[in-house]
């Protein structure tokens, strides 16, 4: 509140003598009678530029003022997503470029004059100056057919996302996503970023999504299908995934030119899945899970390129203490856009393999399983993409699920999109047929994912 | 016993991570600045008055969206090794540029840090909303109209800001800066003479553009835009606004349609054939075609292209 006060003191110390030198400025030249010859008139022309110039070296400054005490610019969220992959050729609720509590802007209507738009709800906008960024992403699912393994129901408000974040100070930023269902909230995510650490690295400490191979990162809400691969819920914990409270370094490794190369080192509590897909569970504090996760990318074009990853994860399994689950992964993404076209059209083909091996009574368990999708962006709406399944079940690795989805997605604008999927699912020798129908809208500012 | 170990192995494999970063940190070279911007024309700019004492990188292509630029790994690498990111701000990168300055690992270019210069403060901004704004007007700016580089006033501005800012963080070559900043004044005060005088015959003359790039330019040469293909900034046009553009059009004898490099001609052509009027494909940055590699190339071009298609409009 009080940095509010000196800034407006200072916007109109600085406006109200601009004005009244420029006033004697331009009257006296005018005064000047019209004996001013070509030189004079330059001089005359130059000077009002200088003016000029400085004015709007000083509204630049205000607005950067205010913007500095309200919104950090970064902490915002992102519109273009259009092309990065998991938001990606299958389009997300493309975070919105605008709105964040929109940090005070100068109103120029005439010369000069500071207003304050008005941006809804509660009161002065100084107040909200400081708030982080809100956003909200709904989730809502209509699903037909049949399924006796996995049972949907007819319709549902699957998800209900709300993301908070903001630069907390010069050295890290904050980002919440809190998930409601239609009864019940979990914290999705909440974690603090340092990035003003020495020798290049980043560490985020808090409850976050696992660095285990891609889908496993993505919230539900980039996925470019309906639900996730079977390969995620027979063997990495089902829709939450790796999802778990500890801290995380990463760091850019050399590497040859042009080639990007990034170590993730993760640990976590070790509590990860439901009772639908038990994944790791602590039974005391040693119980730590971990993840390691190499990705390396290649720009083969200005609009391809590949990114390839390998994982490993471990930690206790919900079988008893002393069994351990490891994980193992392996991912490859290639993406294109052309540049020119970029708002048209896109290609990304995805593919992970997955191979986990769990202890349990009366002998450990090695199953693996992989998806393979592809994406294509028909137009600057139209997206259509496809997933092929297959995956042993973790406690059973002899079970072999298979399925096939086939997707359409329309986005009437980059915050809302509107899905149609079909899955046919193989479980074990019985056959599921399910038509999806999804809606996503976001609302808010919601920051961009990471690529 | 064996817990405890593994506990112990797990962070120590982290300890070991920590380590090797501290010793892989790049050495301390040649100085001389490394400046990443986020759109070409900052780059340019940038090289004006910055001449051989930096290094100049931009992020986006000069025929690319600037809305929707992908953040690619490849641009870590090079914001890791960024003293100095210039950003247009006003919330134009606002998609790709928070998550590339969060994992660059690189504390100088944080925002607020001494290393990122949010460029607008410099340049006079137009079409700021007043209001209420909502995402009903599609997908607007709230700090005003980012596209504020296409006009030579601006872009003295901004040069002015950035030889300010590199003599700051390089004071040993300061002077060298101010002068190519006055340098730069000069030439671009000459050739601005040129194009106002080159445009002078069509003051007045009414254009429609594709998406609201185009306003500094617009008020710097005295047009008149009087539409957008978009019906909303960000909506791809629909069949309504389009017939209402063409009727707007006729009524008001437009008869040139300015088209940023990427976006699809479709509409703009059909729009073209019911009007009459000439589809230009201008160019709002640095780089948009091969031949145009400074921001004095990039007036020369769409100057060249505007008198032309005025001409043939008369």
């Amino acid at each position: 509140m009080r940095r509010h006060l000196n800034i407006r003191r200072y916007v109109r110390l600085l406006a109200i003598p601009a004005v009244f030198c420029a006033i004697p400025v331009y009257s006296q030249q005018a005064g000047t009678p019209a004996a001013t010859d070509q030189p004079d008139n330059a001089a005359l022309l130059q000077k009002i530029r200088d003016l000029e110039d400085r004015m709007v070296a000083m509204e630049g400054q205000i607005r950067l003022l205010k913007s500095q005490q309200g919104t950090p610019p970064t902490a915002a969220l992102g519109a273009t997503q259009v092309g990065t992959p998991e938001a990606g050729a299958a389009g997300v609720p493309q975070t919105p470029p605008g709105s964040e509590p929109a940090p005070v802007s100068i109103a120029r209507s005439g010369e000069g004059t500071i207003q304050e738009p008005s941006l809804g709800g509660a009161g002065g906008s100084a107040a909200k100056a400081l708030n982080p960024d809100i956003s909200m992403i709904g989730d809502f699912i209509g699903s037909a057919g049949h399924n006796p393994v996995n049972p949907v129901s007819s319709f549902q408000m699957h998800e209900s996302e709300l993301g908070v974040q903001a630069i907390i100070d010069p050295y890290a930023r904050g980002d919440f996503f809190l998930s409601f269902g239609e009864s019940g909230v979990n914290l999705e995510e909440g974690y603090i970023t340092l990035t003003a650490l020495p020798a290049g690295l980043v560490a985020k400490v808090g409850k976050f999504r696992g660095a285990f191979g891609k889908i496993n990162t993505m919230h539900n809400h980039v996925l470019p299908w309906v639900d996730r691969p079977l390969v995620s819920n027979n063997l990495v914990a089902g829709e939450d995934g790796i999802d778990d409270a500890g801290v995380s370094v990463q760091r850019i490794l050399p590497a040859p030119k042009g080639i990007f190369l990034e170590l993730t080192g993760q640990v976590f509590r070790g509590d990860s899945g439901d009772t639908q897909h038990p994944l790791y569970h602590a039974y005391n504090n040693n119980d730590v899970s971990a993840i390691a996760h190499l990705r390396t990318y290649k720009d083969i074009t200005e609009s391809t390129n590949l990114d390839l990853g390998a994982s490993y994860s471990r930690g206790y399994s919900a079988a008893g203490p002393n069994f351990l689950t490891h994980l193992y992964g392996v991912d490859a993404t290639l993406r294109w856009k052309p540049l020119r076209r970029s708002i048209y059209h896109s290609f990304v083909g995805r593919t992970e393999l997955i191979w986990s091996q769990r202890q349990q009574l009366p002998f450990e368990q090695r199953a693996f399983g992989f998806y393979t999708s592809g994406d294509y962006q028909l137009g600057r709406r139209w997206f259509v993409g496809g997933r092929y399944d297959r995956s042993g079940e973790a406690q059973n690795a002899s079970l072999i699920d298979k399925g096939f989805s086939a997707v359409l997605t329309y986005w009437p604008s980059e915050f809302s999109q509107i899905r149609g999927q079909y899955e046919f699912t193989h479980y074990g020798n019985l056959d599921a047929h399910q038509l999806f129908m999804q809606v996503q809208f976001s609302l808010g500012a919601h920051g961009a994912h990471p690529f | 016993m064996t817990k405890a170990n593994t506990f112990s192995r797990w962070a120590a494999v982290l300890a070991l991570l920590v380590l090797v970063g501290t010793l892989l940190s790049p050495s301390a070279e040649a100085r001389k600045l490394n400046v990443v911007t986020s759109t070409t024309d900052m780059a340019a700019l940038t090289q004006e008055v910055g001449g051989d004492n930096v290094n100049v990188e931009s992020i986006a292509k000069g025929y690319q969206d600037p809305h929707f630029v992908e953040a690619k790994p490849s641009f870590l690498l090079k914001l890791r090794q960024a003293d100095l990111l210039i950003s247009v701000g006003l919330q134009l990168e606002i998609g790709w540029l928070p998550p590339l300055i969060a994992q660059s690992g690189n504390p100088k270019i944080q925002v607020g840090g001494q290393g990122y210069l949010d460029a607008s403060q410099f340049a006079a901004i137009l079409e700021i909303p007043q209001g209420t704004v909502t995402r009903a007007e599609g997908d607007v700016h709230p700090l005003g109209n980012p596209h504020y580089w296409l006009d030579p006033d601006n872009g003295r501005r901004i040069a002015r800001g950035i030889a300010t800012k590199l003599a700051d963080m390089d004071p040993a070559n300061g002077a060298y800066f101010q002068q190519r900043f006055q340098d730069f004044e000069k030439r671009l005060g000459a050739a601005e003479q040129k194009w106002d005088a080159e445009m002078k015959p069509y003051r007045g003359r009414k254009v429609v553009t594709y998406h609201r790039s185009f306003p500094n330019f617009a008020k710097h040469f005295g047009l008149d835009v009087i539409g957008y293909v978009e019906p909303r900034p960000g909506i791809p046009p629909t069949p309504s606004h389009t017939l209402e553009l063409i009727q707007l059009m006729k009524r008001e004898n437009c008869k040139i349609v300015l088209v940023e490099p990427y976006f699809d001609l479709k509409t703009p052509q059909s729009i073209g054939r019911e009007t009459g009027a000439h589809v230009v494909v201008y160019l709002p940055s640095v780089g948009g075609e091969k031949q145009v590699t400074n921001y004095f190339e990039l007036f020369d071009y769409d100057i060249a292209l505007l008198t032309k298609a005025f001409q043939l409009t008369q």
